[in-house]
């Protein structure tokens, strides 16, 4: 389709705040998101994740701030002239229209030829591998289907910005994963600048280039899977994304990932012990152990160990000796 | 019992009482007009071929289906158009809105019907106003005529058309049509091929409740139309009690009956096509 806006779309999105009467859901957000990135906003349920999607989609009035797409100001375009695609929560497909109407929808509208639609709803229907289910109604459809054409139909028109809300929310674990990968490999083909709204942090891991941890309607952190999980600012990031134990020090809080303990019997450890302590409870997962261990002073610290690692077994009540490397304990800058 | 029990549900016994209740008191009149239709006052189709026979009664008829037909259009257009304000009103404005067309239920046809001749009638509020204002100086006919009719019926209708719209409105998913804009439909776009197709259902259903219910009506003919607007059901009451014409009658009973019955089929079979795309996807 010859498009005359560009596939590709940086937003840089300025000092923006949304209000529901005193209540500010959203609170000066400041995020510059590159061409063809593929960002997550992460955070609990209530945060303002929809609501700061929805500003940028043009449901919701912005209260304070300013959103650019490629330079320009889109404050004051309304929904239906920004060109974004948009995968709703719950999919909102069209339920009297079949797969092929609801894909071709967005083409219909802007009256391009019937061959042109047909194309491009081809193009589409490849894409995320709905050929057979062209005649269908959503009521017809598996959840999976239904989200495939909810992303067949918000990409139809080629938009510089997709936006997806939760869009793997309704679907079981074991299909999450797959639908995941195909997401992930959909957005690498097309290079569409993906907004994706998450409160599932291995989702968020595992898709991102970029994330921006979302807490009581402000950023908390952002950054690249690896930096928010190696280097966290705060005990809500460190605690948010993954597990973590957190240590008070003289010179402040320290973070510290329960893979990255060395767990052995009390004296039998290479080096001198950082804590000594007493084994509570031991949970097999198969892969790995999770080891809760009892501290003197009352703290109470996690670690997980693979399974191949243990050679000699622990058990309830058994003194042991907590290690970890240096690099393994991250100062946060935050409590 | 239990050897019949075994060819019955015992459901059956628990509502067998209605049944008979039912049986008795509508069954059994609605087979006795048949009955006489055919019967009274020699036995034969004689009823039903004055239908071929006589003008008059074609142009009741007529009249019938044509101010149902007009009724029926507007009270669902106003209908349509009220139930849309209140789906998309603040909570408080949309309860206000409600007590107003549930309160218009519990007024007496009589009532609103007579009110109107005071407000719209040769000597009503509003001619006497016009005339002393001076916009007109003949009072404009309102009333006792087709046009007083309409105005009566479709006001005491409207209220029967908004209240399965209201239902099928308040049901959609307003994502839906967020999507729709989100996908470069304008506001008209989106009515015509979303939101009308979706309140299809709710039309239908309107349509054929406010169509059905004025088939039936006598009062506000009677008393709006001036006698100028014979209708059936004022039709069969004449027949009935004055002209003790029951042959008659109850053929246009009959003809009415099995015209509505038909009319639900037509329903009942738009309805399950209904159910198709009622699958939502949410
Ligand atoms: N239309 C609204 N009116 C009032 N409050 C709202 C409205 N929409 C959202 N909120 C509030 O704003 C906060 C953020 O909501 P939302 O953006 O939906 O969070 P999330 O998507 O992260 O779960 C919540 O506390 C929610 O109750
Ligand atoms: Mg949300």
């Amino acid at each position: 389709m010859a498009s005359p806006v560009p596939t590709q779309g940086n937003l840089n999105i300025r000092d923006l705040s949304k209000k529901f009467g005193d209540f500010l859901a959203v609170d000066k957000v400041n995020l510059k998101i590159e061409k063809g990135e593929f960002l997550t906003l992460l955070g609990p349920s209530g945060s303002g994740k929809t609501t700061l999607l929805m500003m940028i989609a043009g449901f919701l009035d912005i209260t304070a701030g300013d959103i650019d797409l490629n330079g320009a100001s889109i404050a004051n375009i309304p929904a239906e002239k920004r060109n974004f695609g948009m995968v709703f929560q719950g999919y909102a497909l069209f339920p009297h229209m079949t797969v092929r109407e609801n894909i071709g929808y967005a083409l219909s509208v802007r009256k391009r030829p019937a061959s042109e639609i047909k194309a491009r709803v081809d193009e589409m229907l490849d894409l995320v591998q709905l050929q057979d289910f062209t005649d269908r109604k959503p009521g017809q459809l598996s959840g999976g289907q239904q989200q495939r054409v909810a992303l067949a139909r918000a990409l139809s028109f080629a938009p510089p910005v997709l936006l997806l809300d939760e869009p793997l929310g309704a679907l079981d674990k074991k299909l999450r994963v797959e639908v995941q990968d195909q997401l992930k490999d959909i957005h690498d083909r097309i290079g569409t600048t993906f907004i994706y709204v998450t409160h599932d942090q291995e989702e968020a891991l595992s898709m991102s280039d970029r994330i921006v941890i979302m807490r009581d309607g402000r950023t908390e952190q952002v950054g690249t899977p690896l930096e928010l999980y190696e280097k966290p600012e705060s005990r809500f990031v460190a605690s948010f994304l993954g597990k973590s134990n957190f240590l008070e020090q003289p010179d402040g809080l320290y973070a510290l990932r329960p893979e990255k303990i060395d767990i052995c019997a009390a004296g039998t450890g290479a080096g001198p012990a950082r804590l000594t302590g007493t084994v509570r409870s031991i949970t097999y997962f198969g892969s790995m152990l999770r080891v809760m261990v009892d501290i003197a002073g009352g703290t109470e610290v996690e670690v997980d160990v693979d399974s191949w690692r243990i050679n000699t077994p622990l058990s309830k009540g058994q003194k042991v000796d907590l290690t970890w490397s240096d690099a393994a304990s991250v100062k946060l800058a935050r409590g | 019992m239990k050897t019949l029990g075994r060819y019955i549900s015992p459901g059956w016994f628990l509502v067998a009482p209605f049944l008979l209740l039912v049986a008795a008191f509508y069954l059994g009149p609605i087979l006795n007009i048949l009955w006489l239709s055919f019967t009274d006052p020699v036995p034969g189709v004689g009823n039903y071929r004055e239908l071929y026979e006589s003008d008059a009664l074609v142009r009741i008829i007529w009249t019938t289906v044509r101010v149902c037909i007009v009724t029926t259009v507007f009270s669902v257009l106003l209908g349509y158009v009220i139930a849309y304000a209140m789906v998309h009103a603040h909570e408080n404005k949309r309860n206000l809105m409600l007590g107003f067309v549930l309160v218009s239920f519990w007024i007496s046809i009589l009532v609103r019907t007579f009110s109107w001749l005071m407000l719209l009638g040769r000597n009503g509020l509003v001619n006497n106003a016009f005339e002393t204002i001076g916009i007109i100086s003949e009072p404009i006919a309102f009333m006792r005529n087709e046009l007083g009719v309409l105005i009566g019926m479709v006001h005491y209708m409207v209220p029967y058309a908004v209240l399965p719209l209201l239902v099928n409105m308040q049901t959609l998913d307003m994502r839906v049509m967020n999507a729709s804009r989100n996908l470069g439909a304008s506001g008209t776009q989106t009515f015509w091929r979303i939101y009308l197709p979706l309140t299809t259902p709710g039309l239908v259903a309107s349509t054929l409740l406010v169509f059905i219910l004025s088939l039936g009506f006598y009062v506000t003919p009677a008393v709006l139309g001036g006698g100028k607007v014979l209708m059936v059901a004022e039709y069969i009451y004449v027949q009935l009690l004055v002209t003790l014409q029951w042959g008659t009658a109850a053929m246009l009973a009959a003809l009415m009956l099995f015209g509505v019955l038909g009319l639900l089929y037509v329903m009942s079979r738009f309805m399950k096509l209904s159910t198709v795309f009622g699958g939502t996807a949410s």
